[in-house]
């Protein structure tokens, strides 16, 4: 288990994670989602212990990233697959890794195995490809067989196989009942993995909740009508106080409408219809529209109250 | 025991890169070659000599006079292998397996120390002997006085001025950067304020020319230097003690 507390990091004058508290369960993959920028590799380096949080606390299994006694074996973490000295072979890599941590050699030879990199343990890191990289750094993250394992953009830059495989990966992990926390800014892609969805944008929360609560709360779901009998329509459903969008090209929407209520209504008055389907908007989607909202709501925040202060102060000066 | 387990993990870095090798057998190369090569030159030289410069004649210390160029390999040493950390992202890896800084800093020092340790001592010894069987009948011996203090001096000094450059390392991060101080400090900066009349009183406490006196034998004329050879050595172990305190505080508080 996870969990961040009223976590911040200030850059000089820019806040790069803004007051972030949210808990990462054990059992089920959560996603940490963001566009890119966001601030999910900040918080990702704080839960390590790499970057130092300007205030705000996180705390692994109820200790400090710092206090653990070989951390790896409690958490396991691929942060950047490029974090590697590439003059090393893969095996010495891993094999530093897992003296540090007191973990047996043959541990290493076990999870070159689980990654498939053993044909190429003894080559130098340098002449991996990106996805060899990206296994022998999910190598690192195995190594101490820790209960909490976290992902920053695993698939990036992986060919389909690999992001099956990582995919696969993860959602095993989680089935054997240990924390997976995998961040990503790809909505469909935490569609496919994630059970549990932490959002946050411009450094602050904007959604903790299940991938079903999250699809349901926030993608618009609308009725979609085509029609020959257009005005007809429009006016009956206009009558039932229905409001229509008109989505061009003849497609009519209905927000929130039944197709059940638009259906019986048309028959009613004996409407021809060629196509009355429930619609949802896609998760990628639902989510542009989550983060639109949080840098809308930035940008116009800082407004209002200036413009309330130079009014205020019109008043007394006149006052 | 943590310590123990970063301390093993240190050695398989260490031992696993390129850099370790080549810097160090080029430390042990040059000083040995070049300190061959102007001991003969001056048993040549010797009879030349004016009898002032022959009573301060000091065979030991010109068996060392490689130094002034091997140091150069153990300084890319040192820097390499605190800044290979940062220059390639390793050190986030690192830092999340340990922790610890301190211990990690610690760790890594005392692995990179000990092997600089043995190779400097090495060096040292090696270089005395064959640097002596080519000055001929102006050799000195071990057994002389002062001179086995001069030789594992000699490989103390190799080793701290490794560590002098482990320090700045950690204080800089950048590996390019490092280099482009120290190199041209240590080759000619030093050297100069060391010389020239006006920085000699300040020139003398920079840590190679302090570091440097343990492996004089003979005192050279009218000279006022006022320490001596443990002196000068006690001066450059502050300044590798300061330079590895500003790593450690440095790496404490910053982001990694």
């Amino acid at each position: 288990m996870i969990e961040v507390e009223g976590l911040t990091k200030r850059y000089g004058d820019k806040v790069a994670v803004n007051n972030l508290s949210f808990t990462v369960r054990p059992g089920i993959v959560t996603g940490f989602l963001g566009p890119n920028g966001a601030g999910k590799s900040t918080t990702m380096r704080m839960m390590l212990g790499l970057d130092r949080p300007t205030a705000g606390d996180v705390r692994i299994d109820g200790t400090h990233y710092d206090r653990l006694k070989d951390p790896l074996t409690y958490i396991g973490a691929l942060l950047d697959a490029k974090a590697v000295h590439g003059g090393r072979s893969a095996f010495n890599h891993l094999l530093c890794l897992a003296q540090s941590n007191g973990i047996p050699r043959g541990r290493v030879h076990e999870v070159l195995d689980t990654v498939g990199l053993t044909a190429v343990a003894r080559k130098k890191a340098k002449g991996f490809s990106l996805g060899m990289g990206q296994r022998l750094g999910i190598a690192g993250a195995l190594l101490g067989d820790p209960r909490i394992l976290m992902f920053d953009e695993p698939v990036n830059g992986l060919d389909p196989e690999g992001i099956h495989w990582i995919r696969n990966l993860m959602k095993s992990l989680a089935a054997q009942g240990r924390t997976v926390f995998v961040s990503s800014h790809l909505m469909s892609e935490m569609a496919l993995t994630a059970e549990h969805l932490v959002v946050i944008g411009q450094g602050r929360l904007l959604a903790d909740t299940t991938m079903a609560d999250f699809i349901a709360r926030n993608s618009r779901s609308f009725v979609r009508i085509r029609t020959p009998q257009r005005e007809r329509l429009l006016d009956v459903l206009h009558g039932a106080g229905v409001t229509v969008v008109e989505s061009g090209s003849g497609v009519l929407e209905v927000d929130g409408g039944k197709p059940e209520t638009i259906g019986e209504l048309a028959a009613r008055h004996q409407i021809v219809l060629h196509e009355l389907s429930p619609q949802q908007a896609s998760l990628e989607e639902a989510f542009m529209q989550l983060t639109a909202e949080s840098v809308e709501y930035h940008a116009h925040s800082e407004t209002p109250r200036d413009l309330r202060r130079s009014w205020g102060e019109d008043w007394t000066g006149r006052g | 025991m943590a310590g123990i387990q970063v301390v093993r993990s240190e050695w398989t870095k260490i031992r696993s890169v390129a850099s370790t090798v080549w810097t160090l057998s080029l430390a042990v190369v040059v000083t040995i070659a070049l300190g061959m090569l102007i001991a003969a030159l001056s048993k040549n030289e010797f009879d030349n000599m004016s009898a002032r410069e022959q009573l301060s004649f000091d065979p030991t210390f010109i068996s060392f006079a490689g130094m002034s160029l091997g140091q150069l390999a153990m300084i890319v040493f040192g820097v390499l292998v605190v800044s290979n950390e940062y220059s390639t992202g390793m050190i986030r890896t690192s830092l999340a397996a340990v922790p610890q800084r301190g211990t990690f800093l610690a760790g890594k020092i005392a692995v990179a120390t000990g092997l600089a340790l043995a190779v400097g001592l090495a060096t040292s010894f090696a270089t005395f002997f064959l640097g002596q069987s080519m000055l001929g009948p102006h050799r000195a011996e071990i057994g002389d006085p002062g001179v086995l203090r001069a030789v594992i001096g000699g490989g103390f000094y190799m080793t701290l001025i490794a560590m002098f450059s482990m320090g700045v390392a950690a204080m800089l991060r950048s590996p390019m950067l490092s280099l482009g101080i120290l190199m041209p400090f240590f080759f000619l900066i030093s050297n100069i304020l060391g010389n020239v009349g006006a920085t000699k009183k300040i020139g003398r406490y920079l840590p190679d020319q302090a570091g440097s006196r343990i492996m004089q034998v003979v005192t050279p004329l009218d000279d006022d230097t006022p320490y001596g050879p443990w002196g000068g050595l006690a001066i450059m172990v502050a300044w590798v003690a300061a330079a590895l305190l500003g790593g450690y505080l440095l790496l404490q508080k910053r982001d990694a």
